[in-house]
């Protein structure tokens, strides 16, 4: 099960942060920033995986964009690659060639994309294509609401 | 700017002039922009947009500037809160999510955070659940209030809502709201709809996780999971059974009829040609393989049938798994982990080994990486199969990568045995040298433990354990400081003289280069086995004890007593060696003035030693006082008390050193029984040292002095040998006790916790253990408090303990025992072993005249408390 995911810059920025266990918000603060300057301070050559305190943790940089994942001992490290890296694909096929930025000005979107594809530290959806069509089936429900709502506003419903 | 109340533009598709992906209705933002700019007209001013703080945040050029920016922001945020501003609501539950991410509190925001699920509209419900799984968690008592809103959620007919509320559950549920919910989710497992049946059984999944009792609600459910086709439901069904079997072996054996299930979905994904939806990279939905291949592992352990019906979907995984991608890899590895905890047949496994000696030699890290953990993992099953990696497992220990390394320096260790530990020993010794000072500690120690287990000869051991000493320096376990001066102690003669030849050449070579601060712990053996065995260091008759090494060379000089007390003087004077260090050194020099013969080296020694009259630590003044007064008062003493120590008893055996042959052990209940005695031989004011003791009984009546002397120089860790493995058994480290327990600098760390222990209550007399543990250390401190209701003399506690613990006594505040007064001793005893604290004690006193017995066994101490 994964206990945590952060998303981080090279320069150390947080980005987007999910825990599924339970933490005070100060430990949390800490697991964040000691995690984050052990990862950065890794070399590019060196393997994903880091041993940090109890949990197993898996991270890859993608541009300038760090994801990192918190595992306990007996999940797949090589499979937990492939979650960030079916993360990633799908942020990309959102927004259209994913940067940094897409990100921190629609974190709210990261998260949600993060939530139709882990569901309480574990994979809940295999396919690309469900996951795209579960956010863009909500996107268009808020859309219609507002629309709806502005049309109501205006006295033309 | 555009603004319109109950729109929220960063909250649906971008403006189309930006928006780069599906539009359901360009129409709608033509509308949308009409309908902006009446509002606006009317109603003024509106809150910043979310977008527009965020540019904002980012545009602050220092850290003071963002805060005010920040800090406005949320001074704004707050005053809508208190508003009941229902219109901006979601919006500025969104800017605090931002601000939130950035590390400032967002505490405040959790009510409104209910306030927007609790909304009809979709947008708000997204938003605040949301916000609820980032700003509430399980430790805030808001949490509670959500469960309701769950709850209506759970039932909605809308998809999507019931998603969100499952979603929520999932990330956030505590034991009150799993109880409260379980049943909603029961009920939604068996929904038709696939969206809401795979959530609702990862939920199921949590919930289990969090309240184990709640499994047997789930299970009717859950077998039926196996049947869909689609694969997010079998995923998570695979995952929630998975759970099931790790929680109670009852299910595990429940579940093991799915093993031809699992069997054919599995076959079903290898074989199927290529299905775009779940392919990646060639390979068929990796994220299912990897699940159902644990779960068949978790079934197949320790059942021959189980395994019988997985082995040859496991062939076929194993062979037919495409390697080259990263996809193929992880799935080879679960397999082989697989293979590994079931039981298979042989060629399966030799299959599996090879797959990792492939990995071994892969130029991916990360395979490497996982290689070497899974080798670590089976290296129980198969020994000589993961021996064959040997040499390649050695290259990793010099790879750059610490976690690769770490992995390699693990493995390493299990594959030492009888047969290679000279060259394993070789190879961790240069890796000991290199690594990270994080390394140097666990290395040293499994290294002292392999020496022990696998020496090929005394020789071989002594020569192994002074390598670690220089190499792994002040990282050293302090115990193997004890154990060393026990493996001297207990060697033959000759061997002795070696050691104390050897270790002459590492101290003074440490002295002059100035790195002895940095390898205190060799020092501190040096000193005991030179201050033991001086004799035989200076003495030529050691001339023919060889002391070439393993290449031939002899780089051994005989120093001249005088040197030798040369290079103590540097060491005793130098500023960076510890207190510890020197009250070694101080003691192992007055040791010498017995062993050295020539009048030139007395004196010297008798310099030094006074110099220490005035040093400015108490416990080295006091030493160096007592010390001085060997050379006038007591002389005639010197000879006898400084004489060389009998040898030691084996230390307890370590915990993990299964294959040594058992010592004889003493039947335990004469064991405690001679502790106890042993206590009672030395249980004079201050004295425990029987052997000392023995030797000069004429001297008891050269008063206090003496037997205080005898305390500081404490030789309790010798037994005399009628008495097997009494004192030296229950003081596992005789040589740090030398000096460690009375000058300790264990108690200057606060204690962190206190608690009480009732050790004795009888006839008015209670004696109390008031608990105190060090620390982040493997001690604890026990105040003895005793207080009685009559006046009682000749009060003397004594106290024992198993053979694991070093127990270390001070001494009591008084004998007499007054009604409204107490007395009180210190006891430290520290644990390595960690196992739960006995402690047998014997008080005795005298009241009105007649003497008064009590014993009692103490083993009411907090569970913990070595934790």
């Amino acid at each position: 099960m994964m206990q945590f995911m952060l998303l981080f810059s090279r320069q150390g920025k947080l980005r987007l942060q999910k825990w599924y266990v339970a933490h005070p918000d100060k430990l949390k603060k800490k697991i964040t920033r000691e995690l984050i300057t052990t990862v950065l301070a890794r070399k590019p050559k060196m393997c994903s995986f880091l041993e940090w305190k109890d949990v197993k943790v898996v991270y890859k940089r993608y541009a300038s964009l760090y994801f990192c994942c918190a595992m306990e001992q007996e999940d797949n490290e090589l499979l937990t690659l492939e979650l960030i890296h079916r993360y990633v694909e799908l942020l990309d096929k959102y927004f259209g060639s994913v940067c940094e930025l897409d990100i921190i000005f629609n974190f709210e979107k990261a998260y949600f994309i993060l939530d139709e594809l882990v569901l309480g530290g574990e994979l809940q959806e295999t396919s690309k294509k469900n996951v795209l069509k579960a956010i863009a089936a909500q996107d268009l429900l808020q859309e219609d609401e507002t629309v709806d709502a502005a049309l109501r506003e205006v006295g033309l419903l | 700017m555009m603004a319109y109340p109950m729109y929220e533009v960063d909250w649906s598709v971008l403006p189309p002039e930006q928006n780069r992906r599906f539009n359901p209705a360009f129409n709608i933002a033509t509308i949308k922009q009409v309908v902006n700019e009446a509002i606006e007209r009317v109603r003024m001013p509106t809150p910043t947009r979310l977008r527009d703080l965020i540019r904002q945040i980012r545009a602050a050029r220092t850290a003071a500037e963002e805060r005010s920016v920040v800090n406005k922001e949320c001074a704004y945020i707050r005053s809508t809160f208190r508003e009941e501003d229902s219109v901006w609501r979601c919006r500025n539950i969104a800017k605090l999510l931002y601000i939130h991410m950035l590390g400032y509190p967002a505490h405040f925001g959790q009510l409104e955070c209910l306030k927007l699920i609790a909304s009809p509209r979709f947008t708000d419900k997204r938003v605040g659940y949301l916000g609820a799984m980032l700003l509430l968690d399980e430790r805030q008592d808001v949490h509670l209030l959500i469960t309701n809103c769950l709850k209506n959620d759970l039932n909605s007919n809308t998809q999507f809502v019931v998603g969100l509320a499952l979603c929520t559950l999932g990330a956030i549920a505590s034991p009150e709201m799993a109880r409260d919910l379980a049943s909603e989710v029961e009920r939604l497992i068996k929904s038709p709809n696939a969206y809401i049946k795979k959530k609702a059984a990862l939920c199921a999944f949590r919930i289990i996780r969090r309240v184990p009792d709640l499994m047997e609600m789930f299970l009717p459910a859950t077998r039926s999971l196996l049947t869909e086709k689609n694969h997010g439901v079998l995923i998570t069904g695979v995952t929630l059974i998975t759970e099931m079997c790790e929680n109670s072996p009852d299910t595990l054996n429940h579940f093991k009829k799915i093993v031809p299930n699992l069997v054919r979905i599995l076959k079903n994904l290898i074989q199927a040609g290529y299905s775009p939806e779940h392919d990646v990279s060639g390979v068929s939905d990796p994220f299912l393989q990897v699940k159902i291949l644990r779960l068949l592992r978790i079934l197949g352990k320790n059942d021959a049938d189980a395994s019988e019906a997985m082995n040859d979907i496991l062939a076929q995984v194993a062979t037919n798994t495409e390697t080259s991608k990263n996809v193929g890899n992880t799935i080879l590895y679960e397999t082989v982990l697989s293979i590994m905890d079931i039981k298979s047949e042989s060629s399966l496994r030799v299959l599996a080994v090879n797959i990792l000696g492939r990995f071994l030699l892969n130029n991916d890290k990360n395979i490497r990486y996982v290689a070497l953990n899974t080798l670590l993992r089976t290296v129980h099953v198969d020994t000589s199969a993961v021996q064959r990696h040997r040499t390649t497992i050695l290259e990793c220990l010099k790879d750059p990568d610490v976690s690769i390394r770490r992995r390699a320096m693990e493995l390493s260790f299990a594959l030492i045995n009888g047969q290679n530990i000279r060259s394993m020993m070789k190879e961790l010794l240069t890796f000991l040298e290199r690594s990270d000072a994080e390394f140097k500690a666990h290395c040293s120690s499994a290294m002292v433990l392999a020496a022990e287990r696998h020496a090929p000869s005394n020789k071989w051991h002594l020569d192994t354990l002074f390598r670690v000493f220089l190499k792994a320096g002040n990282y050293l376990r302090d115990d193997t400081v004890s154990s060393t001066i026990q493996i001297i102690s207990a060697a033959a003669a000759e061997r002795q003289a070696y050691a104390s030849m050897r270790l002459w050449t590492a101290l003074e070579q440490s002295a002059i280069s100035g790195l002895a601060t940095e390898r205190q712990p060799l020092v501190q053996v040096a000193a005991w086995t030179i201050g033991e065995y001086g004799d035989l260091l200076v003495s030529e008759e050691s001339n023919a004890i060889s002391m070439a090494d393993e290449d031939g060379f002899d780089e051994f000089t005989r120093p001249s007593e005088e040197y030798v007390i040369d290079i103590y003087q540097k060491l005793l004077w130098s500023t960076q060696l510890s207190i510890t260090t020197k009250e070694y050194l101080l003691l192992s020099l007055a040791k010498l003035s017995t062993r050295f013969t020539t009048q030139p080296s007395q004196d010297k020694i008798r310099v030094i030693i006074d110099t220490f009259g005035s040093h400015i630590h108490i416990e080295l003044q006091q030493r160096g006082v007592e010390l001085s007064q060997l050379y006038r008062q007591y002389a005639q003493l010197r000879p006898a008390l400084l004489e060389r120590m009998p040898a030691m008893e084996a230390a307890a055996p370590r915990r993990d050193d299964n294959d040594r042959e058992p010592s004889p052990e003493p039947d335990p209940a004469i064991h405690q029984q001679d502790a106890l005695l042993d206590l009672i031989v030395g249980s004079e004011p201050l004295t425990n040292g029987d052997a000392e003791h023995k030797t000069t009984p004429n001297l008891n009546n050269n008063t206090n002095d003496i037997l205080d002397l005898l305390s500081g120089l404490d030789l309790s860790g010798t037994a005399p040998p009628s008495v097997p493995a009494t004192v030296a058994a229950s003081v596992p480290a005789p040589a740090t006790l030398l000096l460690d327990g009375l000058f300790s600098p264990a108690p200057h760390i606060p204690p962190a916790e206190v608690s009480t222990v009732t050790a004795l209550e009888k006839n008015g007399l209670r004696v109390i253990l008031e608990v105190e543990r060090w620390p982040a250390s493997d001690g604890v401190t026990l105040t003895m408090r005793a207080s009685s209701l009559a006046t009682l003399t000749d009060f003397l506690f004594q106290a024992a303990v198993p053979r694991t613990f070093r127990l270390d006594m001070m001494s009591p505040s008084g004998t007499v025992l007054s009604p409204n007064s107490e007395i009180t001793q210190v006891l430290k005893i520290t644990n390595p072993t960690k196992t739960p604290l006995r402690l047998r004690i014997r008080v005795s006193y005298s009241s009105e005249g007649n003497p008064v017995l009590e014993q009692a066994e103490v083993n009411n101490f907090p569970p913990d408390l070595f934790n």
